[in-house]
C-alpha cells in the first residue's frame, strides 16, 4: 500500500478514533470508577502530574462494581428487557404503517413521486422535541383525538392515551416513520412491474404475486428500515419521558434519571455500555446484511 | 401433419384457429391503439407481427395475455370468449421484452415458478425443470442467479421458463431484441426448432423484418393499429399489397405514375415522356388511368453495357454511386427524368475484373413479372 493511500485511509479512522473510541473509553472508564460527592462526581480522576506510580494506583481503583450493581438490581434487567420489548413492537407497528405509505408512494403516477417522498421527510425540517411535545397536545385528556372522539359520538369519556405505553408507541411510530418508509420505498421503487405481470402470467392471481415477488424483492428495504428504526427507539429517551407514563420502562429514560437526578456517573456509564453492547449485536447483523445486498446487485 | 403437403391451415377452410380476433380495437383514452382488426391463428403457426415501433404490437400480445381488455371487439382463444379472464387462467404464456426473470430466484426455481402454481407433484416439477434445463441448454447453470448470466442465457430461461407450463400459445415480445446479431441469428433457428418440436403455438413481435422472415409461417405487417397485410412471408416480400408493405420488408425502387393497361394480371404504369410503359404484375385495387406506383426488388433490376432489346423493360441511366456489400454490389443509376434505381448484383467475380464504374452510361432491365404495380399512397416510413 503506498503512503498516499494509507493517508487516505488514516483521515476516516482518524474521525473514528477522536470521535467514536475516545468518548467511549472515557465512558467506560466512568463505568468502572465509584460515585463520589466531588466534581466530577466520581472517583479516581486521572492525574498526570502525579506519575507512573499514580497511574498504577489510578487502575487499581478501578473496578466492575457498578456493573455488579446493575446485574444483582432487577429493576435495570426489567427495563432493559422492557425497551427491548417496547423497540421490538414499536419497530413492528411502524412497518405496519410504513410498508402501505411506501408502497403508495411507488404505485403513484412517477411526476408525483418526489413531491410525495418530500412530504414524508418534511417533518424533519422542525425540531424532534417540538413535533413530540405536539403529540401531547393532541393525546392529552383535553386533547384534539379526545375532542374530535367525543365530537362524533364515538365515546363519552376521554381516553387514557397520554402517560401510557401506547402513546409511547404512536410516538415512536410517528417520529420513526420516514426512516421505514425511505428504505422500503427505495426497493419498491427500483422493483419491475414486468415482474408482477410475470409471476400472473405463470398462474399467480394479484395477490400470490404481490406477495411472492412484491413483498419477497422488498426485503432488503423492509430489513434496512427495521434495523433504522430498532436500533435508535432501543436507547430512546425524549418519547418515553415526555409522552410515557411512570411505569414505562425504558433504559433511555432511566439512563437520564441516573445521569441527572441521582447524578450517579458511574451506574448510568455502565447502563450506556450495556446498552451499547446489547445494540453492536443489531448493527453487526444490519451491516451483513447490507453487504449482501450490496454483493446481490454488484 | 405429413411431410409432402405444406403446413398452410389458413388456406383450409375446414381448419379451426386456435386464436380469432373479430372487430377487435383498444383504446387509452382517446388514441386508438388498435383499430378494428380480424385475424386469425392457427394451432402450430409461428406467427410474427411486424412494424414499426408504436403500431401497437405489444398491446395486441398484452391483449392476448390478458393484461389489457379490448374496448370493442371479441377475442377467443381455443373457442373461448376471452373477455373478463384473468392472465393466471390462460392457457397463454408471455416471454417478456425485458425477460422478467425474477431476481431472487435461480434458475431452476424461476423455471419451476409456474409450475408450483399449478397442482403438480414435486417429483413432477423436477423431471419438467429438468426437460426445460435440456430443451435450452442451460444445465450447468441450473444454480446460478439471473445476475450472474450472460444476456443470451437469461433469454433462454425466459423462454425455457415460458415454456414450462406447455402453454398452447407462446407470446413472445420482441425476444431477440437485446442479442447481438450473431447470437439474434443462431436463436432464431433455435426458437423454429423448440417450436417445431414442443407444436406450440408462437406469437412473436419484431421490428426486424429479416427476423420475421426468417422465422415466420406468416407474417401480419401492422401500422398504426391496422394489420396491413397477412401472408407468408414470401408472399409479403414478391406481392406485398401496398407500398408501405413494400417498403417495410426489404428494399425497393419505387417508380411512380399512372395505370396505362390493366388486364387480368397485367398492368402497365405509364411513367416519364418519351419511354415505353413499364410492364408488371397488377396489384391490388389499381383502377386504369389513376395514379399508382411500380415497385421493383433491386436484386430483380439487370445491369448491362449493352442495349438488352430482348426485355420490354429497359432504361438507361448513369452510374451514380456503387456500394461494396462483399457479396454483393448495389449500383445506384440515375435516369434520364431523375429517379434513381438500385440494382443489386452479386459479385460472383473478383472487383478488379467487373467492367462498370462510376459515370458509365448502362441500362437497367427486368422481366414483365419482376415488379408490382400498387395503388400510390401510404408512403413507406
Ligand atoms: N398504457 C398505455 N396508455 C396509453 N397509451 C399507451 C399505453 N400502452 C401503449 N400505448 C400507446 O399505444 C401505442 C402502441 O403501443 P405498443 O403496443 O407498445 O407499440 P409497439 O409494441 O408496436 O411498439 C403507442 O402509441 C403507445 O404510446
Ligand atoms: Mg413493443
Amino acid at each position: 500500500m503506498t503512503l498516499s493511500k494509507r493517508l487516505l485511509i488514516f483521515v476516516p479512522y482518524a474521525w473514528l478514533l477522536a470521535l467514536f473510541l475516545v468518548p467511549f473509553f472515557i465512558v467506560v472508564k466512568i463505568a468502572l470508577s465509584d460515585y463520589a460527592i466531588s466534581i466530577p462526581p466520581y472517583t479516581p480522576t486521572f492525574d498526570l502530574s502525579a506519575g507512573w506510580a499514580g497511574f498504577v494506583d489510578f487502575l487499581s481503583k478501578l473496578d466492575l462494581e457498578n456493573f455488579v450493581f446493575l446485574a444483582e438490581d432487577d429493576l435495570y434487567w426489567k427495563t432493559f428487557l422492557s425497551s427491548l420489548q417496547i423497540a421490538v413492537i414499536a419497530t413492528l407497528l411502524t412497518l405496519l404503517v410504513g410498508f402501505p405509505f411506501a408502497y403508495a408512494i411507488a404505485q403513484a403516477p412517477s411526476e408525483w413521486r418526489p413531491s410525495l417522498v418530500l412530504l414524508v421527510i418534511l417533518p424533519f425540517w422542525t425540531s424532534f422535541l417540538i413535533r413530540v411535545y405536539a403529540l401531547i397536545g393532541i393525546l392529552s385528556n383535553e386533547g384534539f383525538l379526545n375532542q374530535f372522539l367525543m365530537w362524533t359520538g364515538l365515546i363519552s369519556e376521554p381516553l387514557a392515551i397520554l402517560n401510557t405505553d401506547i402513546a409511547v408507541y404512536i410516538g415512536i411510530v410517528y417520529a420513526y416513520l420516514p426512516f421505514m418508509v425511505l428504505p422500503i420505498y427505495a426497493t419498491l421503487d427500483k422493483l419491475d412491474g414486468s415482474l408482477l405481470e410475470a409471476a400472473q402470467d405463470l398462474g399467480c392471481t394479484r395477490f400470490q404475486a404481490f406477495w411472492s415477488v412484491t413483498i419477497h424483492l422488498a426485503k432488503p428495504g423492509v430489513i434496512a428500515g427495521c434495523f433504522l428504526v430498532f436500533i435508535p427507539t432501543l436507547g430512546e429517551f425524549v418519547i418515553p419521558s415526555l409522552l410515557g407514563g411512570a411505569r414505562t420502562l425504558m433504559i433511555g429514560k432511566v439512563l437520564w434519571e441516573e445521569f441527572f437526578s441521582n447524578r450517579d456517573w458511574p451506574v448510568a456509564s455502565a447502563v450506556a455500555v450495556i446498552l451499547l453492547l446489547i445494540l453492536i449485536v443489531p448493527i453487526v447483523l444490519f451491516q451483513r446484511s447490507e453487504q449482501r445486498l450490496r454483493e446481490q446487485n454488484q | 401433419m405429413s411431410n409432402n403437403t405444406p403446413f398452410a391451415p389458413w388456406n383450409d377452410e375446414a381448419a379451426v384457429p386456435l386464436i380469432q380476433f373479430d372487430g377487435v380495437s383498444k383504446k387509452y383514452g382517446d388514441f386508438l391503439a388498435i383499430d378494428n382488426i380480424d385475424l386469425k391463428i392457427y394451432p402450430r403457426e409461428f406467427f410474427a407481427l411486424l412494424g414499426p415501433s408504436g403500431c401497437g404490437k405489444t398491446t395486441l400480445m398484452r391483449m392476448l395475455a390478458g393484461f389489457e381488455e379490448a374496448s370493442a371487439g371479441k377475442i377467443t382463444i381455443d373457442n373461448k370468449d376471452m373477455a373478463g379472464i384473468p392472465p393466471n387462467k390462460r392457457a397463454v404464456n408471455m416471454m417478456f421484452q425485458s425477460y422478467a426473470l425474477f431476481p431472487h430466484l435461480n434458475v431452476v426455481d424461476n423455471l419451476a415458478f409456474g409450475l408450483k402454481r399449478s397442482r403438480m407433484a414435486k417429483s413432477e416439477i423436477d423431471g419438467r425443470v429438468e426437460e426445460m434445463l435440456r430443451l435450452v441448454q442451460l444445465q450447468k447453470f441450473a444454480k446460478r442467479k439471473p445476475h450472474q448470466l450472460s444476456g443470451g442465457q437469461r433469454q433462454r430461461v425466459a423462454l425455457a421458463r415460458a415454456l414450462a407450463k406447455a402453454p398452447k400459445l407462446l407470446l413472445l415480445d420482441e425476444p431477440l431484441g437485446a442479442l447481438d446479431k450473431k447470437l439474434r441469428e443462431e436463436t432464431q433457428f433455435e426458437l423454429m426448432d423448440i417450436q417445431e418440436k414442443t407444436g406450440t403455438t408462437f406469437v412473436i413481435v419484431t421490428h426486424d423484418q429479416e427476423e420475421a422472415m426468417t422465422v415466420a409461417s406468416r407474417i401480419a405487417v401492422m401500422d398504426h393499429g391496422k394489420l396491413v397485410q397477412i401472408d407468408t412471408p414470401d408472399r409479403v416480400y414478391e406481392n406485398p399489397n401496398s407500398i408501405y408493405v413494400a417498403g417495410f420488408i426489404g428494399d425497393v425502387n419505387i417508380i411512380e405514375g399512372r395505370v396505362s393497361h390493366l388486364a387480368g394480371e397485367e398492368a402497365q404504369l405509364c411513367w416519364a415522356e418519351g419511354t415505353s410503359d413499364i410492364r408488371g404484375m397488377a396489384g391490388p385495387k389499381i383502377q386504369k388511368g389513376e395514379e399508382a406506383a411500380f415497385a421493383v426488388r433491386p436484386e430483380k433490376v439487370a445491369l448491362s453495357v449493352q442495349e438488352p432489346i430482348e426485355r420490354n423493360n429497359r432504361v438507361a441511366g448513369r452510374v451514380e454511386d456503387i456500394a461494396y456489400l462483399g457479396n454483393m454490389s448495389t449500383y445506384y443509376v440515375r435516369l434520364e427524368n431523375g429517379n434513381l434505381i438500385k440494382s443489386q448484383v452479386a459479385n460472383d467475380r473478383r472487383i478488379s475484373r467487373r467492367s462498370v464504374t462510376w459515370n458509365d452510361q448502362v441500362w437497367l432491365s427486368w422481366s414483365d413479372t419482376a415488379g408490382i404495380v400498387l395503388p400510390s399512397g401510404g408512403n413507406p416510413s
